[in-house]
């Protein structure tokens, strides 16, 4: 839950519901971005997300840091990105 | 420095490493990071190893899994136990143990408790079962508050009312005040935590310098980040400075994410007193839902014990979390408590203090051990 993991926004879906789709190593899954709603969070941008909500735009050099020292971690890195292809928020 | 081999950029951690034992000189600094996040960093990369025994690292309460206290469990578990409830929860919290068992023996037992990555996946799922009532255990600090607070406005919104939250939400300021608050501990300063200061921001931190005199520097994740923001806390001593300084600008901004504090303020209030584990109760360190949401409220839907359960009394996770003893120190660490058969939170949660050190740093510590590096107090286990 507290592992904030990065992912790319991809396309941003109906603005009513402030989902946007985002690829998150690998995988495209929908995450919210209203809690980013005065940063205009375009297609593109790397975002760290937490429980399925982004929290804080990053840079693309941050988000392969951060990856790359998530992937360290093993098994709790592994259970993050399979809870998160688990997730089917709509 | 056989560890440092394991860092994206060796030199650097070697050339900080250097920096840091030079401006320790023949001081002691105890620094207590904040964030469950470091500790499994430090434990992670033999961290207290690569440094000289000038600088020792005590361990907080920022694992929002370690601090939740048993009673809270037991309330979970008599909510998800009402026949004909879905109870929804992160992963995490499945095998912490309360007085009466933990979420997964509760599942075992027949109880409908599903593990969901999101509270948008706990509403969905009411959502797609509208004739159950769903429960959403919602535990974390300013880092999932925001996020609970956006899925009870959307249940609002789309008129979800079989849904609900069982809040746990605190915040991360009340418990820094009580750790400073508390007698005979003896801190120099704080790494500050990452993720949950990219909502509340630095400002909030301002106090632990103004008004106790400790300095605070937040950090970011990797072992370089933990070891400049150990650079930066000691040079503020060398330069006779006290402040609060930010290492991880990367990510965290001085006023944090307004939009994320509005919502989680529309939604929550705080509570008079909230329980922490080994902590006891701590004044305004809660949150609740607003009065105009208690349709969406579990402890105003259900019949919530709410029974104080006092910790179990091998268990010192009381102390581990205000830096007290060390993990290895613990009566019945790495024997009756284990990652498979916890007894205590700190062992639960892969970011908990106990089991950070049962699955990494036990093996640095010995390694460390026969090659004569430093060690602080205490065996080896």
């Amino acid at each position: 839950m507290c592992l904030g993991i990065p992912g790319e926004v991809v396309e941003l879906l109906d603005p009513n519901t402030h989902l946007a789709k985002v690829d998150v190593a690998g995988v495209r899954r929908n995450i919210n971005v209203e809690l980013l709603g005065d940063e205009n969070v375009a297609p593109g941008d790397w975002v760290l997300i937490h429980v399925g909500f982004a929290m804080a735009k990053i840079d693309e050099a941050e988000a392969q840091r951060a990856l790359a020292s998530l992937q360290l971690m093993g098994q709790a890195y592994t259970d993050e990105v399979q809870a998160v292809v688990e997730s089917q928020i709509a | 420095m056989r560890f440092v081999d394991e860092y994206r950029d060796p030199a650097a951690a070697r050339a900080l490493v250097s920096c840091i034992t030079e401006l320790a000189g023949d001081g002691h600094y105890k620094f207590m990071e904040v964030c469950g996040g470091h500790t499994h960093t430090i434990y992670r990369h033999g961290i207290e190893h690569l440094l000289p025994t000038s600088v020792e690292l005590v361990h907080g309460p920022g694992c929002p899994v370690c601090v939740i206290p048993m009673g809270r469990i037991d309330d979970a578990v008599a909510v998800a136990e009402v026949p004909g409830v879905i109870f929804t929860s992160f992963g995490d919290m499945m095998r912490v143990p309360g007085s009466k068992g933990s979420l997964l023996g509760a599942k075992a037992r027949g109880a409908d408790v599903r593990v969901v990555y999101s509270p948008l996946d706990a509403l969905r799922t009411a959502a797609e079962n509208p004739e159950r009532p769903v429960v959403f255990f919602a535990v974390g600090f300013e880092t999932t508050a925001p996020s609970t607070a956006a899925t009870v406005l959307k249940a609002r919104k789309d008129a979800v009312m079989n849904f609900s939250i069982f809040s746990n939400h605190v915040t991360i300021v009340p418990p820094l005040r009580a750790i400073l608050e508390s007698p005979n501990l003896r801190l120099d300063g704080f790494i500050g935590p990452g993720h949950v200061s990219t909502v509340v921001g630095q400002l909030v931190y301002r106090f632990v310098a103004d008004e106790y005199g400790k300095p605070f520097v937040t950090a970011g994740f990797e072992p370089l980040d933990i070891l400049e923001a150990i650079a930066m806390l000691l040079t503020q001593f060398s330069e006779a400075r006290c402040c609060v300084e930010n290492q991880y600008t990367r990510c965290v901004s001085e006023a944090g994410n307004p939009r994320a504090l509005a919502i989680m303020n529309e939604v929550f209030e705080v509570r008079p007193q909230f329980e922490w584990r080994g902590l006891g109760f701590i004044p305004e360190s809660g949150l609740k839902l607003r009065p105009q949401f208690a349709r969406w409220d579990a402890e105003l839907l259900f019949d919530v014990p709410g029974v104080r359960v006092p910790d179990p009394k091998a268990c010192q996770c009381g102390e581990v979390l205000k830096g007290a003893i060390k993990p290895w120190e613990c009566k019945v660490f790495g024997t009756a408590c284990t990652p498979e058969t916890p007894i205590g939170t700190c062992m639960v949660s892969s970011e908990g203090a106990c089991a950070a050190y049962y699955n990494f740093g036990r093996l640095h510590r010995q390694v460390a051990v026969t090659m004569g590096g430093p060690v602080s107090a205490g065996t080896v286990p």
